[in-house]
């Protein structure tokens, strides 16, 4: 199962980051993955610190633990920087993002000497112009697809309209923003 | 009546109780006769009943028989349990507990 | 073809309720078994079922109504988690001893207290001898798979008795995962039609259900209902036969998994057994010869076939995901161990480990040290304490 590839998402709740993470599944449930798509419930609060995971596999997943040891990490806010130990078990051949206006070199101070590759997107500016509102979750999901590199960007995209088209049924107008947050944030990342 | 789909009786073994122990027939207090119950025993004075018909309903164990013609007869000690409620229903004291 | 997916457990058996189209649908909502009820409702309100659906009070009313229902000749299904369970204690007495083929996903979570929603097994095992069968799935796809079987094996004729489906809280009930669904005409055509030979609604035979049952009766019906139970396990495997024909997928009274030369195994159920697999896998590379036994079947409990698959391991650790507070082991551990010794196999090292209490997470490393453990007792063929905690803090 070499090419397992486990991703960590910390966010806070309400952002969105429980739903970017089965996005993510979906996305690559749809490319004819194997995945696992969960977040670890807690006191779910508004803007409390919340976690969840993706497993993605060419193989069927029997593990069925939290994650410990990413190959990558979102964090869907920057302020979780120094509230959370975001690098924790992350593997320095992985990558973490960052939603943050900052740049890598910026954030890295935060990140407790991690080795690995730090990228970064300003999630909120892409999607305040792209959506009207500030709902990072779509950005971030872009982003790791292209950092992770887990499935082809066009087939992402193209199963992103069609999950989009079924989702905003009733408001179709919004599919438009979101499929130019997608592709705005899969050119934006920076530090790769 | 029909024939019984099932005896059962204390005897009976766990092969011939049914599941749950659903009783399958209705009416099967019939097989279960109370008058051993009874401690004191009602008496019927023919004489003084005018075949009113009220003591008849109030029977629990619908030990007032009733033949064609619509009258009344003496108690089937079979079921009664002696409880006394047609005595107290009876205007013409034609029922008293002994 | 079936029809490929990705839903949580809890979509999935909702999924299942929708294919079954039972008559009635009684439940309270309690996590994380909540999201059971709530699917199906939708599929109420939107017409894809035409089941009545009662939204009660409480469990206690949940398990009232579908003893109601049952015993009026419906087919009925519930869910529910831990407190809920224990709210319709009484009621599962009932159903199980009126012979009603009632099917419940349990959707396993602590009972309190403290109070804590994640998951353990506290919740089902305390209702292990409540009369019903306790089918366990490792995934979404087996709870899944399960919720479909538990209708025939429930209302099987030589059965009749409840089942409660039970799949891990969160672990599996919240967590999505590729899945293969039957064709709705298919899962139909599988679960048939239900036709009671005995009914309340049934004006053709008048009859009385709950009857009072005195010293001379009560003994035989309880025999009755153990009966029922040995017979089930004949009618679990001819059920999963006819299902494997169907979809290929296999089930039996357990999973073996590289159990054919194990010299240790682990005995563990539900979504902890798919971490063993994964941990085996890696085992086996460095040559451990590790193995695992997955009970599915909890009741009726496979005594000489679960005895037979561990009777030439050196040693086995059987692990409880609760505690039975009997200053022991737990019921898994309890009953593998029994059927050991009963079975006259007493040559094989046990070791019981209470885990994952309280939705403690367990890791690969965590069921690796078990593996590791087992090698030691099998080194110095001696087990120092028996009774033995996984994963907690001191």
């Amino acid at each position: 199962m070499s090419n397992l590839v486990e991703i960590r998402w910390h966010g806070r709740g309400g952002q969105g980051a429980k739903t970017a993470s089965l996005l993510l599944a979906d996305a690559a449930f749809n490319t004819g993955k194997y995945i696992q798509g969960f977040p670890e419930y807690g006191p779910e609060r508004m803007g409390a610190p919340i976690t969840a995971y993706n497993r993605i596999s060419d193989e069927p997943i029997t593990i069925h633990s939290n994650i410990y040891e990413p190959d990558y990490v979102v964090v869907v806010d920057d302020t979780l920087l120094e509230a959370v130990d975001v690098t924790a078990g992350l593997k320095e051949e992985g990558a973490i993002v960052i939603n943050t206006t900052k740049t890598p070199e910026e954030v890295k101070g935060l990140l407790k000497g991690y080795k690995g590759k730090v990228c970064t997107i300003d999630a909120k500016t892409i999607s305040i112009e792209t959506l009207g509102k500030y709902f990072p979750n779509t950005p971030m999901l872009a982003a790791i697809v292209k950092v992770s590199g887990i499935m082809d960007e066009q087939d992402f995209l193209n199963d992103m309209v069609e999950s989009f088209k079924h989702k905003f049924a009733k408001k179709p107008e919004v599919i438009d923003g979101n499929m130019a947050a997608l592709k705005r944030s899969l050119e934006e990342v920076k530090g790769l | 009546m029909t024939e019984k789909k099932c005896k059962i009786n204390a005897s009976s073994t766990w092969q011939e109780l049914t599941p749950g122990g659903t009783i399958y027939d209705a009416a099967n207090s019939e097989e279960f006769e109370t008058g051993d119950w009874r401690s004191r025993r009602p008496v019927f004075y023919e004489d003084k009943c005018k075949q009113c018909g009220l003591c008849v309903p109030t029977c629990p164990d619908s030990a007032i028989p009733v033949i064609e013609g619509g009258k009344r007869t003496d108690f089937n000690f079979d079921f009664c349990k002696g409880c006394g409620v047609c005595a107290k229903a009876c205007p013409f004291g034609a029922i008293s507990m002994e | 073809m079936s029809i490929r997916e990705r839903l949580s457990g809890n979509e999935a058996v909702a999924n299942a309720m929708r294919q079954i189209n039972p008559d009635v649908v009684a439940a309270f909502p309690i996590t994380p078994s909540t999201e059971v009820p709530q699917y199906f409702s939708t599929f109420v309100n939107n017409g894809k079922v035409d089941t009545e659906f009662v939204p009660v009070e409480s469990e206690h009313s949940a398990m009232s109504a579908c003893i109601g229902a049952s015993s009026a000749g419906g087919r009925v299904m519930t869910a529910t988690s831990a407190n809920g369970l224990s709210l319709m204690w009484e009621m599962l007495y009932i159903a199980a001893s009126l012979r009603l083929p009632i099917v419940m996903s349990c959707v396993n979570r602590a009972v309190s207290g403290p109070l804590n929603i994640h998951n353990d097994h506290s919740d089902s095992m305390g209702a292990r001898d409540s009369g019903w069968i306790q089918l366990y799935g490792e995934t979404n796809q087996e709870a899944y798979d399960n919720a479909l079987m538990a209708i025939r094996i429930a209302e099987h004729k030589d059965v009749m008795l409840p089942v409660m489906n039970c799949y891990d809280g969160f672990i599996t009930s919240h967590s999505i995962e590729n899945i293969e669904l039957l064709e709705d005409d298919k899962a139909k055509g599988f679960v048939g039609t239900y036709h009671p030979e005995h009914f309340l609604l049934n004006k053709k035979e008048p009859i009385a259900v709950g009857p009072l049952d005195v010293q001379p009766y009560l003994f035989e019906h309880k025999f009755q209902q153990a009966e029922a139970m040995r017979k089930a396990k004949d009618v679990i495997l001819e059920v999963s036969e006819e299902f494997y024909k169907l979809t290929g997928r296999k089930y039996g009274l357990f999973e073996e998994y590289k159990m054919d030369d194990a010299e240790i195994a682990v005995v563990v159920l539900n979504s902890t057994a798919g971490t063993a697999k994964y941990t085996i896998d890696r085992l086996r590379e460095k040559g451990v010869k590790a193995g695992l036994v997955k009970p599915r079947v909890f009741r009726p409990f496979p005594v000489t076939e679960i005895a037979e698959s561990l009777k030439n391991c050196k040693a086995v650790a059987i692990l409880d995901k609760c505690d039975s507070t009997n200053g022991a082991a737990g019921p898994l551990y309890t009953e593998v161990t029994s059927a050991l010794y009963t079975t006259g196999i007493t040559d094989v090292k046990t070791v019981a480990y209470t885990f994952g209490i309280g939705g403690r997470d367990v890791k690969s490393s965590d069921i690796e040290k078990v593996y590791t453990d087992l090698q030691e007792i099998v080194a110095s063929g001696k087990v120092e304490n028996p009774f033995r905690y996984l994963g907690l803090k001191g």
